[in-house]
């Protein structure tokens, strides 16, 4: 049953504080709608269910990147192709830049928004294991006013989230304070382009004197949703990268893991794999520790 | 519901008013009420890049576009790369080097290999793999789509790329 144009409202009010003023005099009667590569696929299909949609494209006040000396602050509609174009974020946020090249195509990545694939709340989501690990906060707006709160608070369930009905998500804080931390992110999928995660890790450590003195690990795919597996990074912290930790983390990532089987994969292969990624970002942590 | 509504657009440099639903996708608007059927609808998901096109300079998949995102802006189609009945290169390497079999992607293959090619006038044959990662291919096992792409990208200059 394909998707009927005439059964769905569209407006374009064209600025943020009028989408703002919309949300607030109707709550949860519209569903705003950014670069629609998500929604427009489920209308094609007839599962479209939001009959009133209000367009968040062309609003240049979702749209931007601040730079600041201590954070980048990226608006929700900015696109994956942008995030690919800006120099801070392949400097700074090298595990951002990369999961933006994840994101389906060139087309897709000209059309999909940052803000848009953090609520829709895939727990595929490319670029969700990244911001966790980077501990991104983000911004919600409304028209009575902005509030803040740690990005790993925002997904409370499947596709559920912690934003108010008259909210929008406005922006992503990343501080800039990773060039010391060892980086590593990776994805598994059928093919390069156009493939939603079987399963990505990614993590963040800060090791000193070969001891792991911080580490952030998130998986996509994982669970439910985007979240980090703090159990399996709590085993982690304080100890060195050695081949017996290996073992340790990888036990923890299989008892904290709780994936689905689901057409792209099953739950005892994205467990599997899930423990490989972890264990190769250790071994090659302790590999380079053994050169220095 | 929602009424149908007028809206500009720009297509192969000719402006148009169509009157549609604002949800209907610029596809459908392009095939059905601009009668413009060289692009293609393949998945329907934006996972086939048949349907590509440039809208104000970038690629887009036209299937997960709603038309009133499309309003006032610069669209490009496969029926516009074509000038005075002289093929675009891109269209001349894909004949001379069996670069289309079925049809079916061969317009999205060339509005995004048209895209490439305006940014990036001689890409190696990894940068015309990633740039036309987007769009699949059942018939040609993609090695003569990039030779084509390769073909053209040695023969001829940037302006006749932007053209």
């Amino acid at each position: 049953m394909r998707g009927n144009a005439a059964e769905h409202e569209l407006v374009a009010p064209g600025s943020l504080p009028a989408v703002l003023d919309l949300l607030a005099n109707s709550p949860g009667q519209w569903t705003p709608i950014a670069g629609g590569t998500e929604l427009m696929v489920a209308f094609a299909a007839g599962r479209l269910t939001a009959s009133r949609l209000v367009s968040l494209w062309g609003i240049d006040e979702l749209r931007f990147t601040d730079a600041r000396p201590d954070k980048l602050i990226i608006g929700a509609g900015t696109t994956f192709g942008d995030l690919r174009a800006n120099s801070i974020v392949a400097a700074d946020f090298p595990l951002l830049d990369k999961a933006a090249s994840w994101i389906g195509s060139i087309a897709n990545q000209t059309r999909a928004t940052l803000g848009g694939n953090l609520v829709n709340g895939s727990p595929a989501a490319d670029s969700s294991p990244a911001l966790l690990v980077y501990d991104a906060e983000i911004e919600l707006i409304s028209v009575r006013g902005k509030r803040c709160m740690p990005y790993s608070e925002f997904h409370t369930g499947y596709k559920q989230n912690a934003m108010t009905a008259d909210e929008l998500l406005y922006s992503v804080h990343l501080r800039r304070r990773f060039a010391n931390h060892r980086q590593y992110i990776r994805k598994v999928g059928t093919r390069r382009a156009m493939a939603i995660s079987k399963v990505a890790l990614g993590a963040t450590a800060l090791i000193n004197d070969g001891v792991i003195e911080e580490i952030r690990i998130a998986a996509a795919s994982l669970s439910t949703y985007p979240a980090r597996l703090v159990k399996t990074e709590a085993a982690l912290l304080g100890h060195s990268p050695c081949p017996n930790l290996i073992d340790i983390a990888r036990k923890g990532l299989l008892a904290e893991a709780q994936p689905i089987d689901d057409i792209r994969s099953n739950a005892q292969y994205r467990k599997s794999v899930g423990a490989n990624l972890l264990e190769e970002f250790l071994r090659s942590q302790h590999s380079e520790s053994a050169v220095q | 519901m929602s009424a149908a509504t007028k809206i500009q657009l720009n297509v192969n440099g000719a402006n148009l008013t169509v009157n549609a639903p604002p949800m209907k996708r610029l596809l459908d608007v392009l095939r059905e009420d601009l009668h413009l059927t060289g692009t293609k609808e393949g998945c329907g998901e934006g996972e086939c890049g048949s349907c590509s096109i440039r809208m104000n300079g970038d690629l887009v998949n036209s299937c997960l576009v709603p038309v009133l995102q499309a309003a006032n802006t610069k669209i490009e189609t496969v029926e516009g790369l074509a000038c005075d009945g002289v093929l675009h290169p891109l269209q001349q390497a894909f004949l001379q080097c069996g670069g289309a079999q079925c049809g079916i992607c061969t317009p999205g293959m060339l509005m995004a290999a048209k895209h490439l090619l305006v940014h990036n006038p001689h890409p190696t044959i990894t940068e015309i793999r990633e740039g036309l990662a987007g769009n699949l291919c059942r018939c040609t096992g993609f090695m003569r789509i990039f030779e084509s792409v390769l073909s053209a990208a040695t023969s001829t200059t940037q302006e006749t790329h932007a053209r």
